[in-house]
């Protein structure tokens, strides 16, 4: 580590974070992103990464993605945030293209937070209004943000610290894949909203059983709640469809999304909202608030993101890399069978599962050692978070499993023990 | 989805970023199309290869007609024989070459692994959109590459539905999907755009010298041809009633709009007259010098030929000149004395406009074939009707050109058809006309090799590769989207083996392992 990192990491400490700053080197990454271009980080050091984080998605298109950096150049010649009071060109606009590719026939309204978290605020927010009830069931180990309300919905590995867990009994939480306890938690009929991931990240993309999410929603029409999907990480084409919930055949009543619709490069988040849910909308437009949502600039980019996303080589491409990779990853998976154990996939949403509960961990460090970016799963460290770009090159994608195939024997061996050589 | 919506509030269509990320993704998908079609062997390749010829023999008719309504050059009847001639026929031509096998040396001891370029841009002209564009596409498809065509803007319609059919079918066949796409929109800046990716692996550049020099100018390696003018000498010793029929057939086919077409007819004072009777009773029209005057104004303008005449009917081009002549007459020869920059009438003509010169003597036709390709055509092609070999070889060691057609139509010969050339729509002109290719352009030239060589020292034996032929990999299996109805699955993941147990089954393995190494180290003797 040169002089340089190491004094600048100490004023991470003192000034930013000196927790997470000194987590992230126990674990063995000393990163400090600087340049990033494509799917490529630099750190400051100048050792090159290939980036299979993406942020959650948010670097879909990869880094300052050119057609973005150039709108949004382009778009600070007019635009600025906007006054979130009025009626303004960019949001309305970005709601148009929005209502034009929703996974349904019903989705009118555009909300906009100025991130995920607040954005799944709205949509809970937007829930209790329509259904006029109180209660959210969600999954255990879900996560939606860390908003006030969205924190509620999560894991309280992110609530308690902050005293802000769930009290009152309006947060409930059922295991995923399990309709005996969903229906359980609908059947008082005083649920407003079940909010769903539609593939859950941050557990490490536990895949849903088949007919389990129309099951759902089948059981939210059933009792009166409403259907929240956090489209965040699985939206926008990386199951090579527009919105993974399509794939399930499940409409929604609202729907969010955030991260990827930013290209990582100006924030926003936004909530899709049924005419039947959008009450508010009419009674109250003044009900939700913030500054920076739907700030223009982010609509303008959001606007590009989602026409890039949409054209007709994205979809194919995912095809190509999904299908690639995992033809590579099953043959790493045959190479080490007693470590590598299960891969979870739908298009380039993918979690590594390794025979150890805190496998994903070593892999981590090994593939980051060996040039490419990609984190373990927070609330099952198992699983490696595997996520490939939309637009990731053949090249790459080659070079990826390369560098994996090297980084599950190194991790393997440290986990379970190296083989003596013959 | 409406473009214009997204463009509504900041347009960024023509910026250097948008046509640098439109050309990036379609080049990609090009990319990851042709590393899949890589794993296919020679039967895949050729069911490819022939259900897409096939595709474009059964629309060839209907295409011939729509590029004469969109472009207004040619005649849809002589386009649909190009259309066809660049399907089937093509595809027969190189029915027994095998660009996808290893190919076995046993004396040199050497062994020639085929390597396709991978992703190829390539611009189709508005003269010939659709042959063109099969031809391309076929040549591509033969090597297992990926192809990105890009129409010219006037012929874009037609191309774009040729192209869509084409990809229909090879998809139909098995082909990865994207191997042929087509750009739709296309323009200078986003072919530049294509032209400069290192995305491209080679550029295959037919059209405007413009076109092709910015090709070359790219940084990518380039295929491309520069501008025809043939001379076509008829000389004294040559069957002349048949020469002029021929030569009559080639400048009316298509109106002239292969760029293979004779220009410049150059023959000798002793068959002037014959020649000129026998033209006239093939269907020319033999022009007086007002005529001739008339006909030069019209064709070149200051800044250049004037497109409007481009492949038009004799009887069209004649009418806008004010010369009278009989409607069927199928091209006008227009006499002229000089040969070079003063004479406009001996440049370039794609339209059924021959120009005429009587060289006195067959030294001084000579010098005058050569100063046609001197003007412009370098490296293309020419043409000579006689019975006198010595004059043939005369002929082809002076005229600067890769093809000398003898005795047969030249803009259809030098382009492969009714002659043995490899028929193509891309005409080589070598190191003449500033090329890289000097031959007919065929697949050959879209497949390198990966050359192992042994040691040619005797007591160094060759392997034994005979027999040994590619093995079909094919399309990807599709990845599993798990948890949807009738989407792949992943297999269930075993449940996970408890630590211990697996480092109980390790030392077993370990034991297994060092007693081998044993035993092999017995074996090796050491």
């Amino acid at each position: 580590m040169s002089q340089a990192k190491i004094e600048f990491l100490e004023r991470s400490k003192e000034f930013w974070n000196p927790g997470k700053t000194q987590d992230w080197i126990d674990m063995g990454v000393d990163l400090v992103i600087d340049r990033r271009e494509g799917y490529y980080l630099y750190d400051m050091d100048g050792r090159r990464l290939i980036d299979l984080h993406l942020n959650g998605g948010t670097y879909n298109l990869g880094h300052r993605h050119p057609e973005l950096v150039e709108v949004l150049k382009a778009g600070t010649e007019r635009f600025d945030m906007g006054n979130h009071h009025f009626p303004a060109i960019a949001r309305t606009a970005l709601a148009e293209a929005l209502q034009d590719c929703a996974p349904g026939p019903d989705f009118k309204y555009t909300a906009y937070g100025s991130g995920g978290g607040e954005a799944i605020d709205i949509a809970i927010k937007t829930a209790r209004h329509a259904a006029n009830k109180k209660k959210i069931v969600s999954i255990i180990k879900a996560y939606h943000g860390h908003t006030g309300l969205a924190v509620k919905t999560g894991d309280e590995r992110f609530s308690k610290l902050f005293l802000s867990e769930d009290t009152a009994g309006e947060f409930v939480q059922v295991p995923f894949n399990d309709l005996t306890a969903m229906e359980d938690a609908l059947k008082g009929r005083d649920v407003a909203a079940v909010i769903m991931e539609t593939i859950p990240a941050t557990y490490g993309f536990p895949m849903p059983q088949e007919g389990y999410l129309p099951a759902v929603k089948a059981l939210c029409e059933k009792y009166d709640a409403l259907y929240i999907c956090d489209e965040v990480q699985t939206g926008l084409m990386r199951t090579g469809e527009m919105w993974g919930i399509s794939k399930y055949g499940v409409v929604p009543d609202i729907m969010v999304t955030g991260k990827g619709i930013s290209g990582g490069m100006y924030p926003i988040a936004c909530v899709l909202i049924s005419e039947e849910c959008g009450g508010w909308l009419h009674k109250d437009g003044f009900g939700h608030i913030s500054t920076m949502g739907g700030a223009e600039l982010g609509c303008v980019v959001a606007l590009k993101t989602l026409e890039i996303v949409q054209r007709p080589q994205v979809r194919a491409m995912v095809q190509f890399i999904s299908d690639y990779l995992r033809a590579g990853l099953d043959d790493i998976m045959a190479a080490f069978p007693d470590f590598f154990i299960g891969i979870r996939q739908h298009g380039v949403i993918m979690g590594l599962e390794f025979n150890h509960e805190q496998g994903a961990k070593p892999v981590m460090k090994h593939l980051y050692e060996n040039g490419v970016w990609a984190i373990f799963s927070t609330l099952d460290p198992r699983v490696l978070q595997f996520k490939p770009g939309l637009l990731l090159t053949q090249a790459d994608a080659e070079d990826v499993l390369r560098r994996l195939a090297i980084a599950i024997e190194l991790a393997r061996d440290e986990v379970m023990g190296k083989p003596r050589l013959v | 989805m409406d473009r214009a919506l997204f463009n509504s509030l900041v347009d960024i269509s023509g910026s250097k970023a948008a046509q640098r990320g439109q050309a990036d993704i379609m080049l990609e998908r090009a990319r990851w199309a042709a590393s899949v079609f890589e794993r296919y062997d020679r039967a895949a390749t050729q069911a490819i290869v022939a259900a897409v010829a096939e595709a474009a023999h059964a629309m060839a008719a209907e295409m011939a007609e729509k590029a004469v309504a969109e472009t207004g050059f040619g005649v849809a009847e002589h386009k649909k024989i190009k259309n066809e001639l660049t399907a089937k026929p093509l595809i027969d031509f190189y029915a027994d070459q095998d660009f996808v096998n290893l190919r076995v040396d046993e004396a040199r001891k050497i062994v020639e692994l085929p390597r396709p370029a991978g992703v190829i841009f390539a611009l189709t002209p508005s003269t010939n959109p659709i042959a063109t564009l099969n031809y391309k596409c076929l040549l591509a498809l033969m090597t297992r590459n990926a192809i990105v065509i890009s129409p010219h803007p006037a012929a874009k319609d037609c191309s774009t539905e040729a192209a869509h059919r084409l990809v229909q079918a090879a998809e139909a066949a098995g082909a990865p999907s994207g191997v042929i796409q087509i750009l739709e929109e296309p323009s200078i800046p986003l072919v530049e755009a294509f032209m400069t990716s290192d995305k491209t692996n080679v550029i295959l550049a037919t059209g405007g010298t413009a076109m092709v020099r910015a090709a070359y100018s790219s940084s990518n390696p380039a295929i491309g041809v520069g501008p025809g003018n043939a001379p076509v000498f008829v000389d004294a010793s040559a069957d002349i009633a048949r020469a002029a029929q021929r030569i009559v057939a080639s400048k009316s086919f298509d109106n002239s709009i292969l760029c293979t077409n004779e220009s410049v007819l150059i023959t000798l004072p002793e068959v002037e007259g014959q020649l000129q009777r026998a033209l006239k009773s093939a269907g020319a029209h033999i022009c007086d010098a007002d005529a001739v005057e008339r006909l030069s104004r019209f064709l070149f303008h200051p800044r250049g030929f004037n497109i409007e005449a481009i492949g038009r009917d004799a009887t069209w081009i004649a009418q806008e000149c004010g010369i009278r002549v009989d409607q069927s007459t199928k091209i006008l020869v227009a006499p002229i004395t000089q040969i070079g920059v003063e004479e406009k009438l001996s440049r370039e003509k794609l339209c059924p406009v021959l120009a005429m010169h009587v060289a006195k003597t067959p030294a001084q036709a000579l010098a005058q074939a050569r100063a046609v390709l001197r003007l412009t055509g370098a490296g293309h092609s020419a043409a000579i009707h006689t019975s006198d070999e010595a004059m043939v070889l005369a002929y082809g060691e002076a005229v600067e050109a890769y093809r000398v057609v003898v005795n047969a139509p030249c803009s259809q010969g030098a382009a492969g058809f009714g002659t043995s050339l490899a028929p193509s729509f891309t005409i080589g002109t070598g190191y003449y006309g500033r090329s890289s290719i000097g031959e007919n352009i065929g697949p050959q030239h879209l497949v390198q090799w990966t050359r192992l060589a042994y040691s040619s020292d005797d007591d160094v034996p060759f392997g034994r590769y005979h027999g040994r032929t590619r093995p079909f990999r094919g399309a990807l299996p599709p990845a599993p989207e798990d948890g949807v109805v009738g989407a792949p699955r992943s297999s269930v993941a075993v449940a996970p083996a408890p630590s211990a147990a697996s480092s109980l089954d390790r030392a077993t393995k370990d034991e297994l392992r060092r007693l081998i190494a044993e035993e092999l180290r017995d074996l090796l003797g050491k």
